[in-house]
């Protein structure tokens, strides 16, 4: 053949060209014409990520997509019927509530640590609620961004009673049994470093199979938060003959997370937390709420969608804080029914009371 | 064709170069699905850049070089919390590797064992082995794992009341601590001893055979090179005066220090694969050898051969050509599965690389690919030696 470059550069044409024509929109104008294209693409660009796309996808689908754990009791745990119950199924609750005005249009989907972060990513849910730690990698690598603290956690370690361990540095030589894909890892081993102990990691995919491990004592320890070592103890065959040591040893402010990119969401999703701990500041409860609405002080109305139009700048409506607290209670009433004193973790309020109370939970005003 | 075409060209000269050339044709059309597919590949690569860096997720591998951070309890290599992720991409490729080997070896050997045995005239023998093909290939992979794992570790005790079967070694429920060997200056000579005993018994072998082949004359090659592989490095061993000393672990704590250690983690992966992938392999060995046809076997007899002979020299060699390549499937499969690893917490490379290491940089793409692209080259390499054997065996057709 003579000419099989004019052929080439045809076939290519043809096949790229007909590509272009029949592709949803079109790549080369993000890459390449970004100098010419102006004003128009910018608008156009806001449009598609900026103005509530997914607070838009979420009324059409009519439910928010929860990503929560794979059962951590007080946190996200399914009950006997299937329903999910604890701090952070609840937080979805109250953002289902603020939204629809019912808290049952939500959908939880448990995810295991390490698929939780692709989750969020892909846009296969709408909002991590899963005992996550906000760190700044997380909230600056990957595209998130965290709403506030819903528990203020740390890390420890649950100890055998008759090992005779009585603090941490007693574990130097261990074998510490923990879960892939956790900040604990590295706290972990951070820890150790910094004291210059030696120690051996056993990282399971699934939290189940790391605690049967250390039931049956391939491991020294087990570590995670602390919360979610109480949540853990439940689960063994001899609770009691377990401990877990009191020193903490790390910071871990667990809370909810969103997709970068929609302020909106964003926004909905941080007063909805906010809203739950003003209520609680300022003594509105799920039971005294038809009460509080005829209050007169300015504050209760502003939270309670009185006075103000601060739902509708959010994009929904304004007793929106309203339906979450009579959906979920403030976050007092939150924390007793799934962690405090009455539960069978019997966690005090401790780093998670309200600033008043000596505690580290703050909300900024409602105004 | 050819003439076909002689004859139009003699007649109408060359088609003119242009649509109605077929050759030309064809040549835009293949260039057309070409571009097509540079284009979506191109299309799909800059829709996720653009999406990447809108929601400011940070994508690239620089991260290879950023430390890790986290320990791994199993490392060939040298590794400490320091070492970076790309350190940490090795550990895990490495045991992987050590797993998917040490599994195949095995799991081949347990395979043709169970295989023969399905076809033993004995009926206890024979029921024995289809009851264990039935059982172990209908259970799931990963309840193997967690009954083995599970069952290895439950009669184990704890570390301060080990079983010590001999002198420095223990067996408790974090492992099988053995005594580690500590090379000395003259550590060297001793392995080039080793060396050139196996190249010298592959010689002696090769030669052997070839005498055979031409004279009928029987010489013990194979006890003559063992011999020689055992004796020529003792000799280097005795002269040299023992150039490495055992370190033998001692109970510290929780646990013991030194010594080198075997995983009940790698124990139990190892276990699992191995007998579930024997089930396949048994049945493919059988399938091979009753492919080869009854005349062979009272062909062999006739001759006066034993029944072992016949089977090491008439039967096994024209059954290999049928087993071969379902058997390179099922060394695939055992290297694949070995990913399953993370659910006893075995560190391979799905474990440290795709979950840890994932977890902490959040670069799904590059991590998923990297690790895609480990498995992809394996079992390449795998099909490639695989294809290289079966074709040295194939049935040569003169």
């Amino acid at each position: 053949m003579k000419n099989p470059l004019v052929a080439l550069i045809v076939g290519i044409l043809i096949g790229v060209g007909g590509l272009y024509f029949f592709l949803p929109y079109d790549p080369l104008a993000r890459s390449g014409r970004q100098a010419d294209a102006g004003a128009s693409q910018q608008a156009e660009e806001g449009e598609r990520m900026a103005a509530g796309d997914t607070l838009r996808r979420v009324r059409q689908r009519g439910f928010i997509q929860c990503g929560v754990s794979q059962g951590l009791p007080g946190f996200s745990n399914p009950d006997e019927r299937g329903r999910w119950s604890g701090i952070d199924a609840d937080f979805c609750r109250a953002m289902a509530a603020a939204i629809f005005g019912n808290a049952e249009q939500v959908r939880f989907r448990p995810l295991s640590a390490k698929d939780r972060f692709t989750a969020l990513q892909s846009g296969e849910i709408d909002i991590l609620s899963r005992n996550t730690t906000w760190t700044m990698s997380r909230d600056t690598q990957l595209g998130f961004n965290f709403v506030g603290v819903t528990y203020y956690d740390g890390q420890s370690f649950m100890v055998r009673k008759a090992a005779g361990i009585k603090t941490t540095a007693d574990l130097a030589g261990a074998t510490i049994c923990t879960e892939t894909g956790t900040t604990t890892e590295l706290n972990l081993a951070d820890y150790f470093r910094s004291r210059g102990l030696s120690y051996r990691v056993l990282s399971f995919e699934k939290n189940d199979e790391a605690i049967v491990a250390y039931d049956r004592g391939r491991c020294d320890a087990y570590t995670t938060d602390a919360s979610g070592l109480y949540a853990t103890r439940l689960k063994l065959a001899d609770p009691d003959a377990n401990m877990i040591l009191s020193e903490i040893i790390s910071k871990e402010p667990l809370g909810p997370a969103v997709r970068q990119g929609d302020p909106q969401w964003e926004n909905i999703a941080r007063w909805t937390l906010n809203a739950l701990l003003e209520a609680e500041e300022l003594g509105v409860t799920s039971e005294n709420l038809d009460e509080m609405l005829k209050s007169e002080n300015p504050r209760v109305k502003r939270l309670l969608g009185l006075e103000g139009a601060y739902g509708s700048t959010m994009g929904i409506s304004n007793d929106w804080a309203a339906n979450a607290i009579r959906a979920v209670g403030n976050y007092g009433e939150m924390f007793e029914r799934n962690v405090g004193k009455a539960t069978p973790l019997g966690i005090e309020r401790g780093l998670n009371a309200l600033w008043t109370n000596g505690g580290l939970q703050y909300a900024p005003p409602v105004r | 064709m050819g003439a076909e075409r002689n004859r139009r060209r003699g007649q109408g000269g060359k088609v003119p170069f242009g649509w109605n050339n077929p050759r030309v044709r064809s040549f835009v059309y293949q260039a057309a699905v070409l571009g097509l597919v540079i284009g979506i590949v191109w299309f799909f690569a800059t829709t996720a850049q653009e999406n990447l860096s809108r929601l400011n997720i940070s994508s690239g591998f620089g991260f290879l070089d950023t430390t890790a951070g986290f320990g791994i309890i199993q490392t060939l290599i040298p590794y400490t919390e320091q070492s970076s992720y790309g350190r940490a991409f090795l550990v895990g490729l490495l045991n992987t590797l050590v797993v998917a080997a040490i599994g195949i070896v095995l799991s081949v050997m347990l395979g043709f064992f169970i295989g023969v045995m399905r076809l033993s005239r004995n009926w206890l023998v024979a029921t024995i082995a289809a009851g264990y093909v039935e059982v172990m290939r209908n259970i799931p992979l990963l309840l193997h794992l967690f009954f083995w794992y599970f069952a290895v570790l439950r009669p184990l005790p704890g570390p301060a009341d080990s079983i010590e079967p001999l002198p420095g070694v223990f067996l408790n429920n974090r492992g099988l601590i053995l005594p580690e060997p500590i090379f000395g200056p003259a550590a060297n000579a001793f392995f080039i001893a080793i060396a050139v005993a196996l190249a010298a018994g592959f010689v002696l072998i090769r030669w052997a055979r070839k005498r055979q082949i031409e004279t009928g004359e029987l010489f013990p090659a194979w006890r003559a090179a063992l011999a020689m592989v055992v004796v020529l490095p003792g000799l280097v061993w005795l002269i040299a005066g023992a150039p490495f000393t055992l370190e033998f672990a001692e109970h510290a704590g929780f646990d013991f220090e030194g010594g080198m250690r075997l995983l009940p983690e790698f124990v139990a992966l190892v276990l699992g694969l191995t007998l579930y992938t024997a089930g396949f392999i048994a049945e493919i060995v059988r399938a091979g050898i009753q492919s080869v046809s009854k005349g062979q076997r009272e062909a062999a007899a006739a001759l006066g051969l034993k029944e072992s002979t016949t089977l090491r020299l008439v039967v096994i060699p024209q059954a290999l050509r049928l087993i071969i390549p379902p058997l390179t499937s099922q060394i695939l499969n055992l290297t694949k599965n070995s990913s399953l690893a993370v659910a006893i917490a075995y560190p391979d490379l799905v474990a440290v690389f795709a979950g840890t290491v994932l977890n902490q940089t959040g670069q799904a793409i590059e991590v998923i690919a990297l690790t895609m692209a480990v498995y992809l080259t394996l079992s390449l390499i795998t099909s490639l030696l695989m294809n290289w054997y079966n074709a040295r065996i194939a049935l040569k057709e003169r």
